[in-house]
């Protein structure tokens, strides 16, 4: 496996390679689709992208935790986790290209 | 929010562009995010979160209406890791 990072300049170097925009307003855009992505879902709202995925939002009860070091119990906040689900088209796609 | 909505908003946003770029845009940055987990990479967004690929071994599994075992193989699936900023922003932080 090659295992090379991909960073935000990826994409929008993908946008002015596909696109033809500037590289400063493809990095822009790049920006403005994460924050709009992340402020639905700070809404509560899913984000739900075909053929990509969903991303929902859940929320978690309190409990008990514990430290895995000490065995102290520590008490766990009630909180609001982000989950992502993964499309068919995307788990076929990443099963292909990734079999040994 | 679908994709279509996504889409509206940063075409309202700008007014400057064509709204067939527009989908070109969005649909190129998903699509680069599969592509590059299609080829084992990960793509790592600050801010935002990662997505990598994962392995998932082999096992005997069973099939749940029959009892009958099946051999499932070794696979790869995709992986989303929340980032800090937005998971303390659902957290209101």
């Amino acid at each position: 496996m090659s295992e090379k990072t991909l960073t935000r300049m990826d994409l929008s170097e993908a946008i002015y390679r596909d696109v033809g925009l500037s590289r400063n307003d493809a990095s822009q855009l790049v920006e403005s689709v994460l924050q709009h992505m992340s402020d639905a879902l700070v809404r509560g709202e899913q984000v739900k992208i075909s053929s990509f995925g969903t991303f929902s939002v859940r929320d978690k009860a309190a409990r008990v935790g514990r430290n895995p070091k000490t065995g102290t119990e520590v008490p766990i906040e009630p909180r609001r986790v982000l989950t992502f689900r993964p499309s068919h088209l995307m788990k076929d796609r990443v099963a292909a290209g990734n079999k040994a | 929010m679908i994709r279509s909505e996504l889409i509206q908003k940063i075409a309202d946003e700008n007014p400057h562009l064509y709204q067939r770029d527009v989908e070109k845009i969005v649909n190129t940055i998903f699509d680069e995010i599969t592509d590059a987990m299609a080829r084992g990479d990960r793509v790592e967004l600050r801010g935002f979160g990662a997505f990598s690929v994962k392995k998932r071994d082999g096992r005997t599994g069973r099939n749940p209406r029959t009892g009958e075992s099946v051999e499932v193989e070794e696979k790869h699936v995709p992986f989303f890791k929340t980032g800090k900023l937005l998971r303390d922003r659902l957290n209101g932080k």
